[in-house]
């Protein structure tokens, strides 16, 4: 009976050994050498593995910026300008300079503003329902609302509102990640440069219809008139298939596009609140 | 034993209620807007400007390239404008808006009520007709016809196979037009068969229609040569092309692959219908057999419709839209799509509409895959609808490329078949899109 169990932890003991050593110079034959600096430096990236630099994983950036000559066009949204400059100084060179962007929907079609025509009783998904038709209302251009932004969206950043049926935004958890630009079907959400205090002047529509059908279908469509694009002083506003663009670039945030627009397409936000006329013409007395 | 394709298939309710009410001629509407697309491939060109007068039967759009098709005016009047229009789906679609004066037709246009049976043209001037006239296939496909007629060199066509299924619940209009015009689709085919120097032809008709077959077959017993017709055993989707020649033939297109690799071309009853007007009237393809029909309706039936016509007013032929309507359906039950309003116009593939009560068009609840396989034995192309539609739904593209979602016809026998409501073919739909971007993308890098 001992003999069994001596003869047992022998032989397996002598098992252990060998294939230790034998698995010893194998490591030795086959070691591949990895840059020590790629552990380094996607120990500060957010591990987040959303893909919005355009790699598959935080991994991959960090490869790609160990190997990379300069940083340009190597970013990690995330993380944003801190990030980029920890790893600058881990890796010795000096972090490319990108303007931190914010997701925007291009689009302000709430059922108070654009009446619905007919009723969808499909699969629940932005896709589908865009395979399918033109969508349930008159404008096949803007947010069909059944959220597959919402779904993309790691951060808890976007949601759909229950009343307006459109994706809110959080400037705060937005990472610009790019995940809903890439989910939406209809290319209405963008990434927009960030500004002080998260102001936004904006065309919230995406209709490249005439201005007759366009404002048919919602009250608050672009009809492309181009009223916004004389106003402007600074060029930052172009005209392109019946729709208004406004470049976050050149925008001085002067509001006067805003007032001039006829079916107040254009959104300010985060400004504080205008003053009345009267008021303004008391002061210039005063 | 009746003959069938093997694999797959369903057999949905047949209600063929308009099956016994005869064609009907729609008078003129007052304005009619006709779309330029109206057929798979690429737009025709406005061959018209605003202001000028049309006749019936006048080109007012030319086809651009070689799968395409000539658009011809439904009516006489001036063209209002030229300008966009939402097609069912509601996507907007160049197209011809021209308001009615009259009813003046083209000299050219034979209207007489006498058959002719003479066929006088040859091949190539037969294909050439086709093309000048607009023929597109009237099953539904739209795909240009003088393309199916021109044999590639390397090919052979064997055999013409004529789609005289209708293996959509509700659609009669296939039905009317054999009963009616029978010896017209019989010359039809007969200049089919010259054109693609063919000796045989076969006419394939479900078993549901007999009055159909016997007149088929009668007809052609009598003096045509080479055509022989077949009942089928009721089954859906038996009016699909690969369906309709693996049925009648034995014969199998592979994946991939087109119903001339394996001899054969299918054409559909009404596509040699229109065909015999063509060659023998000298008559663009500017009017079809519509059926509208459903439960509900005071009046169903199949009427001769010109294209471009408001379906508001097919529908008001056929007593309004009843109360209880759900959706309007702009096809079949089974592959047909639910129009966003009712102002668009009729179009060459229009075969059917159906004004379906609200309790019938809800679509079920949607409960989690059982795993049991009905999906798969309901699939006449031998696919996995149930994995199709995962793989979509969590957007693994290259995986459903390489399950052959591409193969899929969109038939819907999966959908209609799962116990579980789950909306598989919207999901392959997407799938099937997708795929077919990517490999365009690829093969343009």
């Amino acid at each position: 009976m001992s003999s069994t169990v001596l003869i047992t932890i022998i032989s397996l003991s002598l098992l252990a050994f060998i294939s230790a050593v034998i698995l010893y110079f194998v490591a030795q034959k086959f070691k591949v050498y990895e840059d020590p600096r790629i552990d380094e430096v996607q120990a500060i990236l957010p591990a987040a593995n959303c893909g919005g630099c355009g790699f598959a994983g935080c991994r991959n950036l960090a490869e790609a910026l160990v190997k990379a000559d300069t940083f340009e066009g190597l970013n990690c949204p995330v993380g944003g300008a801190p990030v980029m400059a920890e790893a600058a100084r881990i890796l010795g060179k000096t972090p490319a300079v990108v303007d931190p962007t914010v997701a925007v929907l291009l689009c302000n079609g709430s059922p108070d503003n654009r009446e619905r025509t007919s009723h969808y009783d499909g699969a629940m998904e932005c896709r589908i329902s865009n395979s399918l038709y033109a969508g349930n209302t008159g404008c096949s251009y803007g947010c069909l609302g059944y959220g597959d932004c919402e779904r993309s969206c790691k951060f808890d950043a976007l949601h759909i509102d229950p009343l307006t049926l459109l994706p809110v935004i959080s400037d705060e958890k937005c990472v610009a990640c790019g995940a809903c630009v890439k989910a939406c079907p209809l290319h209405i959400i963008e990434l927009r440069k960030k500004a002080k205090k998260d102001r936004k002047i904006y065309v919230a529509c995406s209709n490249c219809d005439k201005g007759g059908p366009a404002r048919r279908a919602c009250k608050v469509a672009c009809i492309g008139c181009g009223k916004c694009v004389k106003v402007c002083a600074f060029d930052a506003i172009t005209l392109k298939d019946n729709l208004a663009y406004i470049d976050a670039k050149k925008c001085t945030f002067c509001r006067k596009c805003v007032v001039e627009c006829p079916t107040n397409a254009i959104l300010e936000i985060n400004f504080p609140p205008r003053k009345e006329k009267a008021e303004v013409a008391a002061e210039n007395v005063n | 034993m009746l003959k069938t394709f093997p694999t797959g298939g369903v057999h949905p309710p047949e209600n063929k209620l308009t099956a016994g009410i005869p064609i009907e001629y729609l008078p003129v509407p007052p304005n009619v807007v006709i779309p330029l697309s109206q057929h798979i491939g690429a737009p025709a060109i406005p061959a018209v400007n605003k202001g000028d007068y049309v006749k019936v039967g006048q080109v007012i759009g030319t086809g651009k390239g070689f799968v395409s098709a000539n658009i011809h005016s439904s009516v006489s009047g001036k063209v209002n404008k030229i300008d966009l229009a939402p097609d069912s789906g509601g996507f907007k679609q160049n197209a011809v808006y021209i308001d009615v004066e009259g009813d003046e037709w083209l000299d050219t246009i034979d209207r007489s009520k006498e058959i002719k049976r003479e066929i006088s043209l040859s091949r190539e001037e037969i294909v050439k007709k086709c093309l000048e006239s607009g023929i597109v296939g009237l099953g539904g496909a739209t795909f240009p016809s003088h393309v199916k007629l021109t044999v590639p060199s390397g090919k052979k066509c064997e055999v013409l196979i004529i789609n005289g299924v209708e293996c959509e619940p509700y659609l009669t209009s296939d039905h009317r037009l054999m009963l009616e015009k029978g010896e017209e689709v019989l010359v039809g085919v007969s200049i089919l068969m010259k054109a693609l120097n063919v000796a045989s032809a076969m006419i394939g008709i479900e078993n549901n229609k007999p009055d159909a077959i016997a007149r088929m077959s009668e007809l052609a017993a009598g003096s045509f040569k080479g055509i022989t017709v077949h009942p089928l055993k009721v089954k859906y989707p038996q009016g699909a092309e690969k369906q309709l020649i693996k049925a009648l033939t034995g014969r199998e297109v592979p994946s991939g692959k087109l119903p001339l690799d394996v001899g054969a071309v299918v054409h559909n009853v009404g596509t040699a219908f229109a065909v015999y007007e063509a060659v023998q009237k000298n008559k663009p393809l500017f009017e079809r057999v519509v059926t509208v029909t459903g439960k509900m309706v005071s009046k169903p039936g199949n009427y001769m419709v010109r294209t471009g016509t408001p379906l508001i007013r097919l529908i008001e032929a056929a007593g309004g839209i009843p109360e209880s309507t759900g959706k309007i359906i702009n096809g079949g039950p089974m592959m047909g799509k639910a129009v966003s309003n009712t102002d668009v116009p009729v179009v060459k593939g229009m075969s059917g509409v159906i004004l379906m009560p609200a309790e019938e068009s809800v679509r079920r609840v949607i409960e989690p895959c059982i795993r049991c396989a009905k999906c798969v034995s309901a699939c006449p192309l031998n696919l996995e609808p149930y994995l199709l539609m995962t793989l979509s739904e969590k957007s693994m593209f290259e995986r459903a490329e390489k399950e052959r979602i591409t193969d899929c016809m969109e038939c819907g026998s999966c959908s209609f078949t799962c116990p579980a409501g789950r909306p598989l073919l919207d999901y392959i739909r997407l799938g099937k899109s997708t795929v077919i971007r990517m490999a365009r993308e690829r093969n343009l890098k």
